[in-house]
């Protein structure tokens, strides 16, 4: 991999869970993990339950629970062109760098209209205001791709949406924000097959030698639409092997549980 | 005040207003004709009637109420202790500004025309206006009344104004809901009131647009003591809106307004309210409607600033199918407490009413609802439904629900509460500012989400101006 541009560089990132009630109560998720991303790539990761893929992907984007013990996340300045430590930035200005990440478990708010915070998102990442009218214009052509149900847009944020509806509110985010790098956590859970193929052909057009992505998921049915560059296997908060779209093959025919075995084996 | 004094002033003031963070924390010079001592005696009474020119039932009823007020006790319902620190030695009771009517906005006086202009109004009369009822001291000096309201028989003045040219239908109603035997405050206001609104609406009328009226404190120490009464006859209609805001003083202010509403059958009367005053001021009104058979009164009211706020807007349901509803937000931020709810009698069959209380605390701010469903014997088939929410913004707040229920008929009658505490939540946030949302403008959404229910009760400038609000809050607190 060596002309390629490195996006996202991850080393020996250790971080730990702090209850927010109770300072004192920690609890190690993330043990050193290592991994490079880079522009244009599409990256799986895949893991066991609990193996901190989720808390992962919190990480890199700020969640406030998480503290980082040990090692760094760096991201590429395109100003400067220079990989710059991001682990002191809130949330919002590492979304403003280009990094999105879309949630295992949307959040609603309810009372909050969705094209409220749709919109105030675009102009916050955009940095510039955007009129209604222009707003509403991509909203519609986004939204028609994606096959949405245009009525969704009359309603509060994710508020009674269905589990499919809200994966879809996130790839239309996506696809709204255009960040350089998009972290998707197990975007195809809860989708039935229709919805699973749409979602993927969303995020396909998205696809091009600028963007990166990583595709946290189970199950080889997503990287089927979308066909990864390299995978990544992580278990007990490490990254325990790495490799390329093969792996998924493998890892379909033998299951985590040999492949952790093996890891260990082998360190 | 003399004229120089009074531009002296103004200069400080204006230098002052500019180091105010408080939006509304502006005020323009006092410029009275006449003011009146602080503290009360039955003389400043009486002269409050003389100047005012009032017919001798008046002036008998507000010494009569002046005599009540010194007897009553400090009522046991509320913010006692709250109450109990109001010094009613410091007072004024009256003040009379500068000029009298005024119907076109050429002819305000300056000073009066910035603060208007401060607060938006000329924009808001342009937009909706049926009439401006706009109080600046203690005396209504701005009112215009569109045409078409004239022609359809609706009376929208100021109360002064109904007592001269509408004496008999004051005469008739003035009181009958809330006597100044009522309170110690309804007894206060009844003794020394001063401007306020009074609107009939003829039967069969629906008044399309709503009314509106714009209430300013503007002087250290001066009580405000409004006096509303609305009448809507069989099967009219009108909603009536009032919005405060008040400049920040150092001293404590008392407003205590008494608001008396009478839907006749068939007739519906819709009052909303945003409060703005500022943390100093104690805001102590005696709301309180009565709705015949079939008619319905709604109580639409917001309440954000203030040091203390005890307000319990009520609904006596006295004819059968009659319906009574109070809507409320209250945010209580440091040094504030919000002691507000509602009042529902159900006096006859089938009546029924619904209360939806919301409220925000913040930085140490307490917020209580405490409200009285009460039906009585034969109010058969009487439903009552009470959603009280609370949303704390830290850990140093408090929320308090204080439900009271006073059932005497079991018959088909069904009354329901439902309380929810919740606090702002993280994974919300983080979800939010990982979309490019700050924190603060995030917690903004989320507030402006939980109230939602009671915005959209709003004409639309109102709801953009309480949204703005409350943004305005946030980020006072944190910056
Ligand atoms: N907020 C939290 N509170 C307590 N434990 C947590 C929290 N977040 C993650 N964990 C724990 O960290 C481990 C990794 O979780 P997660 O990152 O969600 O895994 P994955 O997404 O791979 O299924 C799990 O054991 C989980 O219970
Ligand atoms: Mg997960």
């Amino acid at each position: 991999m060596t002309n390629e541009t490195l996006l996202l560089d991850i080393e020996n990132l250790h971080a730990q869970y702090v209850n927010p009630h109770n300072q004192n109560e920690k609890i190690n998720i993330l043990n050193g993990i290592n991994l490079k991303i880079y522009k244009g790539k599409k990256h799986a990761i895949m893991g066991p339950n609990g193996s901190g893929k989720s808390t992962l992907s919190s990480v890199i984007m700020g969640h406030p629970h998480y503290q980082i013990t040990q090692g760094d996340i760096r991201y590429y300045n395109q100003q400067t062109s220079k990989m710059e430590s991001i682990t002191g930035l809130l949330p919002h200005e590492r979304a403003k760098k280009g990094i999105f990440m879309s949630f295992q478990n949307p959040v609603s708010v309810p009372g909050l209209p969705v094209t409220q915070f749709l919109r105030a998102s675009l102009q916050n990442i955009r940095g510039k205001d955007i009129t209604v009218k222009d707003f509403r214009k991509e909203l519609k052509s986004n939204m028609e791709a994606l096959q949405m149900n245009p009525d969704l847009m009359k309603r509060y944020l994710n508020e009674g949406f269905s589990g499919g509806e809200k994966k879809r509110m996130e790839i239309l985010q996506l696809s709204l924000l255009q960040p350089r790098i998009a972290i998707l956590d197990e975007i195809d859970s809860g989708l039935d097959i229709d919805a699973l193929r749409q979602v993927s052909e969303g995020i396909n057009r998205l696809v091009d030698n600028e963007r990166a992505f990583i595709l946290i998921t189970h199950y080889k049915r997503l990287l089927d639409y979308i066909a990864p560059d390299s995978v990544h296997i992580i278990a007990e908060g490490k990254i325990i092997k790495e490799g390329g779209p093969e792996l998924v093959d493998i890892l379909e025919s033998t299951g985590y549980e040999e492949i952790v075995k093996e890891a260990k084996l082998a360190s | 005040m003399n004229d120089l004094e009074s531009t002296k002033a103004k200069s400080k003031d204006k230098a002052s207003f500019e180091k105010e963070d408080y939006k509304y924390g502006f005020h323009d010079a006092e410029q009275f004709i006449f003011k009146a001592e602080r503290g009360l005696t039955e003389e400043i009474v009486r002269n409050i009637s003389k100047i005012k020119n009032e017919p001798q039932w008046m002036t008998d009823f507000r010494v009569e109420s002046y005599r009540i007020f010194l007897e009553k006790p400090m009522p046991n319902w509320g913010d006692v202790k709250g109450l109990n620190s109001i010094d009613f030695e410091s007072i004024y009771y009256y003040l009379k500004p500068t000029g009298g009517q005024e119907r076109s906005w050429d002819d305000v006086p300056e000073d009066i025309k910035n603060t208007f202009e401060k607060l938006g109004i000329p924009e808001a009369e342009q937009k909706f206006l049926g009439g401006v009822t706009a109080q600046y001291e203690s005396e209504v000096v701005y009112h215009s009344i569109r045409e078409d309201l004239e022609k359809l028989g609706v009376i929208f003045t100021d109360m002064d104004t109904a007592l001269r040219e509408h004496s008999d239908i004051v005469k008739k109603y003035f009181s009958t809901i809330i006597p100044p035997s009522d309170n110690k405050f309804a007894a206060l206001n009844s003794a020394v009131w001063s401007g306020g609104s009074f609107i009939y609406v003829p039967p069969d009328t629906d008044v399309a647009i709503p009314l509106q009226a714009y209430f300013r404190i503007n002087a250290k120490n001066m009580g405000q003591f409004e006096r509303t009464l609305i009448i809507t006859d069989k099967n009219s209609k009108v909603h009536y809106i009032e919005g405060c805001t008040a400049p920040t003083y150092s001293t404590d202010s008392l407003h205590s307004a008494v608001v008396e509403l009478i839907a006749m059958e068939g007739s519906t009367i819709r009052y909303s309210t945003i409060q703005n005053w500022s943390n100093n001021v104690y805001n102590l009104v005696t709301k309180r409607a009565v709705a015949y058979e079939n008619a319905r009164v709604e109580w639409v009211d917001g309440n954000i600033g203030s040091k203390v706020t005890m307000k319990y807007p009520a609904v006596y349901l006295k004819g059968r199918g009659a319906h009574g509803e109070v809507l409320s937000i209250a945010y209580a931020g440091k040094g504030q407490h919000q002691d507000a709810g509602a009042k529902i009698v159900h006096a006859a069959p089938d009546t029924t009413s619904s209360i939806l209380s919301k409220s925000l605390t913040k930085d140490g701010g307490q917020s209580t609802y405490r409200g009285l469903i009460k039906v009585y014997k034969d109010s058969i088939n009487s439903k009552s439904s009470v959603k009280c929410d609370a949303l704390m913004l830290d850990n140093k707040s408090t929320s308090l629900t204080l439900p009271y229920m006073e059932i005497e008929e079991e018959r088909g009658v069904r009354v329901q509460h439902e309380a929810t505490v919740s606090k702002v939540d993280d994974d919300m946030l983080f979800f939010m500012t990982s979309r490019g949302i700050s924190e603060d403008d995030a917690k903004g959404m989320v507030i402006n989400g939980f109230i939602e229910p009671f915005t959209r009760e709003l004409p639309m400038e109102y709801a953009v101006e309480l949204n703005r609000l409350i943004q305005l809050e946030m980020q006072g607190a944190i910056g």
